[in-house]
C-alpha cells in the first residue's frame, strides 16, 4: 500500500467561490456615495465573508439537496437600478396583490422601494414603517439592528449575499402596547429584466414592542416568466408578550430562484406565528431559525409548498428553545404533482435551560404523481430532560375512503379529487388567522384546483 | 313483486381473492323496509358497499337491477344522482372541507346530474335548516368540516342529516344505530321515518332489535357466511334477540 492511499482524501468543496462578476457588481455599490458609514462597513464586512467562503454546494450538509452554487454561478445576475417609467407602469398593476386589503403597504421593485406604489399614509395608530434606508436619513439607529440575527459571519453565507448587495428593505415597528388590526403588507415585485436575469435582495427588519399586537404580510411576486433571482433577509424580534403574525408568500413566476432566510427572536410570554407558503419558483430554499428566547414564548411554523412540474422547494427550519415554558408547534403540508421535489429539515433544538419546552413537529405531503419526490429529515436535539418533543412525517396519496365517501353523495370523481387536494391545502390556511390573505389564498387554491369559485358565504373549508 | 326497485340475483362479491358475499338474493320494492341482521364478518357492509359502488370489492358472479338499471355498471356518484344513499358504519372524516359546503356541492351535482335546476345559496341553507331542525343536529356541527372531530354518535345522525338533504330512493343505513345514545336513537329513527314513503325503499342493517321499535321493517333477514340463511317478518327480530343466531344453519353459527 502506498503512502498516497493512507493521506485522506481532500474534503470535498463545501462552497465555492463567487465569480468574478460579482465583485464587479459589488464594486458598484461600494463606490455608491450617500451610504452611511454603519452600512457601507457592514456591506464590506458581508462581501468579504462571501468571498472568502462562498456559495454553498450540495457538498455542504445542509444544502444537499439544493446546490445553490450550481444556479449562483451559472450565470451573473443583474443588479437592476430603480425602475423606470416603463418598469412602473408594468409594475403598477400586479402591485395591490391585496389593493381591496386598503391597509398599508410598503412596495418595492427589484429591491427598490418604491413610494408611487406604497401605502404608508395614515398608518395606524402605533404603527411605524418606512424603507430602511429612508429611515436612516431621519436619524434612525435601526441599520446598527441589521444582522444582529441575520449574522454575515453564519453559515448561511447567503445572508452576506443579501447584506452586501440589499438595494434597500422595509421596516416595521410596533409601538409597546399597540393593537393593529390592519394586516401592514410588503410587496416585492421583480422585473425579470431583458436577457440578462435580475437579482433583488430584499430585506426586512420588523419591530413588535412588548405586549404588542400585528400583522405583517411580505409578497414576492413577478412581473413576467423572465428567470430572475430573489434572495431575501427578514429579521424579526418580538418583545415581552407581543404577539406577531408573519406570512411570507412566494408566489414568483416558475422560471425563478428564491432563496430567503427568516431570522426571528421572541422574549418571554411571546407569540410568533410565522407562515411560510410557496407556490412559485423553478427553485426555493426557506430558512427560517427561531429562538424562544424568553421563559413562556410560543411559535407556530406553518408551513405550505405547492410543486408541480419541474419546481423544487427546499424548506430548512431551526427551532431554537432557549428558555423554559417554550412551545413550539410546526406544521409542514407540501403537494406535489409531476416530477417536483421537496425536502424539508426541521431541527428542533432544546437547550438544558429550556426545562418544560413543548414542541410537536410534522411535515405531511401529498403525492398527486408517481414522479414527484419528497424529503423530510427531522433533526431533534434534546439537552434537557423534562420536555415533550413529538414529530412525525408523512407521504401519502389521495385517502380513498374519502374518495369514496365524496362520490357515494353525488360528487364527481374528478370534483371529488380536486376537493380533497383543495381541503388538504385549507387545512394549512386555516392556520392564519381570518384576515384578508387567508380569503384570497382560499379563494385562488379552490379556483386551482376545482377550476369553480368558491360559493359566497359558504365556507368551503369549514370552521 | 311484479318491479322491484332493487333486484339482487345470486351476488358474489370477493376482497382480496376472498370470497365474501356467496350468492345473495334480495328484492326491495318502493316503499318497503327491509332489516338486515346477522353476526360479526357476514357480509353486511360489504353488501352495502357493493351497492354504493366501493370499487375494493370484486364481484365476482350475479347481478343488481335497481329501477330498471345495471346498478354494478354504474359509478358511484351515478348510484348517487339515482337515488342510491350510503349512510357509512364508519363515516369519513374530510378536514378542510366545510360539511354545508360539501353537502351542496354534492346536491347540486346530484340535481345537475338529473337535469334539474340547482339549489341556490337562499334556498339551500332553509332546506337545510329545515333538516337541521328534524334531526335536532347543532349549526355548529355543520358549520364544521365533514365529520372532523365529530363524536361517533354525532357523525351517525350527520349521516342521516345528508340522507334527510340528498331524499334517496334507496337509502341503506349501515348499523346507524351504533354510537346513538338512546335519546339520539328515538331522534335518527324520527328522522328516518320522516323520510319514509311509498317511493322510497331502506335497506337497514342492525345488530340490535332495539332500533326496530323506532324503524319498523316490513321484512327482515338474516345474513350469515355471506348468504341469506333466513328472512322473516318484524317477529324475526325479537326471536333473533331471544335467542341468537345459534339456532339458525350450523354455517351461520360457526362464523
Ligand atoms: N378490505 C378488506 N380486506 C380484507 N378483508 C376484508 C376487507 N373488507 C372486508 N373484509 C372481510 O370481509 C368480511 C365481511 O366484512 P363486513 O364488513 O362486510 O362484515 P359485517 O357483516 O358488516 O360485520 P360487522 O357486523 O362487524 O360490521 C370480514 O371477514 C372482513 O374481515
Ligand atoms: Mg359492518
Amino acid at each position: 500500500m502506498s503512502a498516497a492511499t493512507l493521506t485522506a482524501p481532500p474534503a470535498p468543496a463545501v462552497y465555492t467561490v463567487p465569480d468574478a462578476a460579482y465583485e464587479r457588481a459589488f464594486a458598484a455599490i461600494a463606490a455608491r456615495s450617500g451610504e452611511p458609514a454603519v452600512l457601507r462597513q457592514l456591506r464590506r464586512s458581508a462581501f468579504a465573508q462571501l468571498q472568502q467562503r462562498g456559495f454553498p454546494t450540495s457538498k455542504h450538509e445542509e444544502y444537499r439537496q439544493t446546490n445553490l452554487a450550481a444556479v449562483l454561478q451559472r450565470s451573473a445576475f443583474a443588479l437592476p437600478e430603480r425602475p423606470g417609467a416603463a418598469a412602473l407602469r408594468a409594475a403598477e398593476r400586479a402591485a395591490h396583490p391585496g389593493a381591496a386589503f386598503g391597509g398599508p403597504q410598503l412596495t418595492f421593485v427589484d429591491g427598490h422601494f418604491t413610494p408611487e406604489l406604497s401605502r404608508l399614509k395614515s398608518l395606524p395608530a402605533g404603527v411605524r414603517a418606512g424603507a430602511l434606508l429612508a429611515a436612516n436619513d431621519a436619524g434612525d439607529d435601526r441599520l446598527a439592528r441589521l444582522g444582529e440575527l441575520a449574522d454575515i459571519g453564519g453559515e448561511n453565507t447567503l445572508v452576506a449575499f443579501n447584506t452586501a448587495f440589499f438595494s434597500d428593505g422595509a421596516w416595521v415597528e410596533i409601538a409597546p402596547g399597540a393593537q393593529v388590526d390592519a394586516q401592514i403588507e410588503i410587496v416585492h415585485l421583480a422585473t425579470g429584466g431583458a436577457g440578462v436575469p435580475t437579482m433583488a435582495h430584499p430585506r426586512q427588519l420588523i419591530l413588535a414592542g412588548r405586549g404588542s399586537r400585528a400583522k405583517v404580510v411580505e409578497t414576492y411576486l413577478s412581473l413576467n416568466g423572465a428567470a430572475h433571482l430573489t434572495n431575501a433577509v427578514t429579521e424579526i424580534f418580538v418583545a415581552e408578550n407581543a404577539e406577531l403574525e408573519h406570512a411570507r408568500l412566494q408566489q414568483e413566476n416558475t422560471a425563478a430562484c428564491h432563496i430567503s432566510a427568516v431570522h426571528s427572536r421572541q422574549a418571554a410570554d411571546s407569540r410568533l406565528r410565522l407562515h411560510a407558503l410557496t407556490f412559485g419558483g423553478a427553485l426555493t430554499r426557506n430558512d427560517v431559525v427561531t429562538v424562544l428566547h424568553g421563559p413562556g414564548a410560543e411559535a407556530l411554523l406553518n408551513g405550505l409548498y405547492v410543486a408541480e412540474g419541474r419546481q423544487h422547494v427546499d424548506n430548512h427550519t431551526v427551532l431554537d428553545h432557549a428558555e423554559p415554558r417554550g412551545a413550539s408547534r410546526e406544521y409542514y403540508r407540501g403537494i406535489l404533482d409531476g416530477q417536483a421535489t421537496t425536502a424539508f429539515r426541521g431541527r428542533i433544538l432544546v437547550r438544558p435551560d429550556a426545562q418544560h419546552t413543548d414542541a410537536v413537529q410534522s411535515d405531511k405531503n401529498l403525492l398527486l404523481s408517481s414522479d414527484c419526490t419528497a424529503n423530510a429529515d427531522p433533526q431533534l436535539e434534546i439537552r434537557a430532560d423534562d420536555v415533550r418533543c413529538t414529530h412525525g412525517a408523512t407521504f401519502g396519496q389521495i385517502d380513498e375512503e374519502a374518495l369514496f365517501y365524496l362520490r357515494s353523495r353525488g360528487v364527481g370523481a374528478e370534483m371529488a379529487r380536486h376537493l380533497l387536494i383543495f381541503a388538504f391545502a385549507a387545512e394549512a390556511l386555516g392556520r392564519l388567522n381570518p384576515s384578508p390573505l387567508r380569503t384570497r389564498l382560499e379563494t385562488e387554491l379552490f379556483s386551482r384546483w376545482t377550476g369553480l369559485t368558491p360559493p359566497e358565504g359558504a365556507e368551503a373549508s369549514g370552521g | 313483486m311484479a318491479n322491484p326497485l332493487l333486484k339482487i340475483e345470486d351476488l358474489h362479491a370477493a376482497v382480496q381473492g376472498k370470497e365474501i358475499l356467496r350468492g345473495i338474493d334480495l328484492a326491495v320494492g318502493a316503499g318497503e323496509v327491509h332489516a338486515i341482521m346477522g353476526p360479526n364478518g357476514s357480509g353486511k357492509s360489504t353488501l352495502a358497499g357493493v351497492l354504493a359502488g366501493r370499487d375494493s370489492y370484486e364481484v365476482t358472479a350475479g347481478r343488481v337491477t335497481y329501477a330498471g338499471q345495471d346498478l354494478l355498471e354504474m359509478a358511484p356518484e351515478d348510484r348517487a344522482s339515482a337515488g342510491v344513499f350510503l349512510a357509512f358504519q364508519y363515516p369519513v372524516e374530510i378536514p378542510g372541507v366545510g360539511n354545508l359546503y360539501f353537502l351542496r356541492a354534492a346536491l347540486n351535482a346530484q340535481r345537475r346530474q338529473r337535469g334539474e335546476e340547482e339549489l341556490d345559496a337562499a334556498d339551500f341553507l332553509q332546506l337545510a335548516k329545515k333538516r337541521m331542525k328534524l334531526l335536532e343536529m347543532d349549526d355548529t356541527l355543520t358549520r364544521r368540516a365533514v365529520n372532523e372531530g365529530f363524536s361517533g354518535g354525532e357523525k351517525k345522525r350527520n349521516e342521516i342529516f345528508q340522507m334527510a338533504m340528498l331524499e334517496p330512493k334507496l337509502a341503506i343505513l349501515d348499523e346507524t344505530d351504533s354510537g346513538l345514545d338512546i335519546d339520539a336513537l328515538k331522534v335518527v329513527a324520527q328522522g328516518v321515518n320522516a323520510l319514509r314513503d311509498a317511493q322510497r325503499a331502506m335497506l337497514v342493517i342492525t345488530h340490535y332489535q332495539r332500533l326496530l321499535n323506532y324503524i319498523v321493517p316490513d321484512y327482515v333477514h338474516v345474513l350469515a357466511a355471506g348468504r341469506i340463511v333466513k328472512s322473516g317478518g318484524k317477529e324475526l327480530a325479537l326471536e333473533l334477540e331471544e335467542k341468537g343466531y345459534g339456532w339458525l344453519e350450523p354455517e351461520a353459527a360457526a362464523v
